[in-house]
């Protein structure tokens, strides 16, 4: 499913790489844990974190994510926001906590990452 | 993301470009005094639905396939063309930039432009709006050519370069405690290593490998430096610093264990994987380092012979079962 029809289907706010929502999302990460993301999550995925520093757009360009989306109503803060736009990177948010996210996707089909 | 870029190619193009690059030179005319009833034969002799008129080599006006209808209709059978052409003709200079052109298509809704020369006034060529589209394609083919030229030779660079060892070293300083740079030093080797057209699974082990030990080094140490070396067959990285050192390499390596501070694992740091990510990544991993003075972390990447990744690597073996 495309990143912008997700979107639109949760009502999540696009706050940086509003030109590259026309990317597949292959499969859905949930974690905080930097490292962990590295490990796990494939290029495609979206990303769902609390984390709003700038190291998150490292690493999902690293590694080729798909997008991250801020749950529990957080907003990047501005130094994430000009790396995102620079990287050309998608970051949404949300009111919505990680688990209620990460289940509403899942109804909308997009699947974890196999272990 | 390919459609926002390619649009700007061709914006770029059209302000690039000029009329006489996409005309028709080789341009068919009719002079003033035939007749209207042998436009009939030139249309469809030629596929054409409109000419220039013109005596010598200069413009006196344009005859279409309107005009001919219109002609029909009045049932004049014996009228010549210069008493049915239009003689105020838009125009449009050789010399002038495709984007006039095009917003001349645009304003006028006019099938095509007789082309002129700006400085002898004579008529030289006709554009349509198929000679334009024509005329960016090629343009275009020619510049994928030469870019895929490029490619290749970027990732040929070892068979081009002649010497009996061949290795490309780039280095990179590590700033200590800073999270600001964090992550700079590994995006810059990922673009390095792909402007020289090496394999994806390939760069990605390497910016992967790269940015743990960044991390690493940010996280615990003042800073340190990045070397990668890449030769036939190879991709290897030192990632030095003067940083407390470890005390227990064996723990170090467990899944989990860390002794980062609370307020690098509260931004997601610090969770006790970093060194067994790049020991993912990695065909050989080596760590050499004591209390006090520093750490030096040896790390390889084979690529194979012909640029594929290298055979132990249980990262090209998940990520090539992901695609299943």
């Amino acid at each position: 499913m495309k990143l912008a029809r997700i979107v639109e289907k949760l009502s999540l706010a696009v706050r940086t790489g509003s030109e590259n929502l026309d990317t597949e999302v292959t499969a859905g990460y949930s974690s905080d844990l930097m490292s962990d993301v590295i490990a796990h999550a494939r290029a495609g995925s979206l990303w769902i974190t609390l984390q709003i520093h700038q190291n998150i757009v490292a690493v999902a360009s690293m590694n080729e994510l798909a997008g991250i989306v801020l749950v529990n109503g957080r907003e990047p803060e501005e130094e994430t926001i000009a790396k995102a736009e620079a990287e050309g990177l998608p970051i949404m948010v949300t009111q919505l906590p990680n688990f209620e996210l990460a289940g509403r996707l899942y109804s909308l089909g997009i699947s974890g990452v196999p272990a | 993301m390919f459609q926002a870029r390619s649009f700007t190619k061709v914006q770029e193009l059209v302000y690039e470009m000029k009329v006489k690059q996409v005309m028709t030179e080789d341009v068919i005319t009719v002079r003033p005094e035939t007749p209207m009833r042998q436009l009939r034969e030139i249309f469809l002799r030629n596929r054409i639905s409109g000419t220039p008129v013109v005596e010598g080599d200069f413009l006196v006006g344009i005859i279409s396939l309107e005009d001919f209808i219109k002609w029909l209709y009045d049932r004049e059978e014996n009228s010549l063309i210069e008493s049915k052409m239009t003689r105020d003709v838009e125009c449009l200079f050789a010399d002038e930039p495709l984007v006039h052109a095009v917003s001349k298509f645009e304003k006028m809704g006019y099938g095509r432009f007789p082309v002129t020369d700006r400085q002898t006034g004579k008529l030289v060529g006709v554009i349509t709006k198929g000679d334009i589209i024509a005329g960016l394609l090629r343009k275009l083919e020619v510049e994928y050519i030469e870019e895929e030229i490029q490619r290749y030779r970027a990732s040929h660079i070892f068979e081009d370069i002649v010497a009996d060892r061949t290795r490309l070293v780039f280095e990179y300083d590590v700033l200590g405690q800073n999270f600001e740079q964090a992550g700079e030093c590994s995006s810059r080797l990922k673009r390095t290593l792909k402007r020289l057209g090496l394999d994806p699974t390939t760069t990605r082990r390497v910016a992967i490998a790269s940015y743990e030990a960044e991390m690493n080094l940010v996280v615990f140490t003042r800073g340190g430096r990045i070397v990668a070396r890449v030769e036939p067959g190879r991709i290897s990285m030192d990632v030095k610093d003067s940083g407390p050192g470890i005390a227990d390499i064996e723990k170090a390596l467990q899944p989990g264990y860390s002794t980062a501070p609370q307020w690098v694992r509260d931004l997601g740091f610090g969770a006790g994987m970093g060194l067994n990510n790049i020991q993912r990544c990695a065909d050989e991993m080596e760590i050499i380092s004591s209390p006090g003075k520093g750490t030096h972390l040896k790390i390889s990447i084979l690529t194979g012979d012909d640029g594929e990744a290298g055979k132990n690597s249980r990262e090209a073996q998940s990520s090539s079962s992901d695609r299943q």
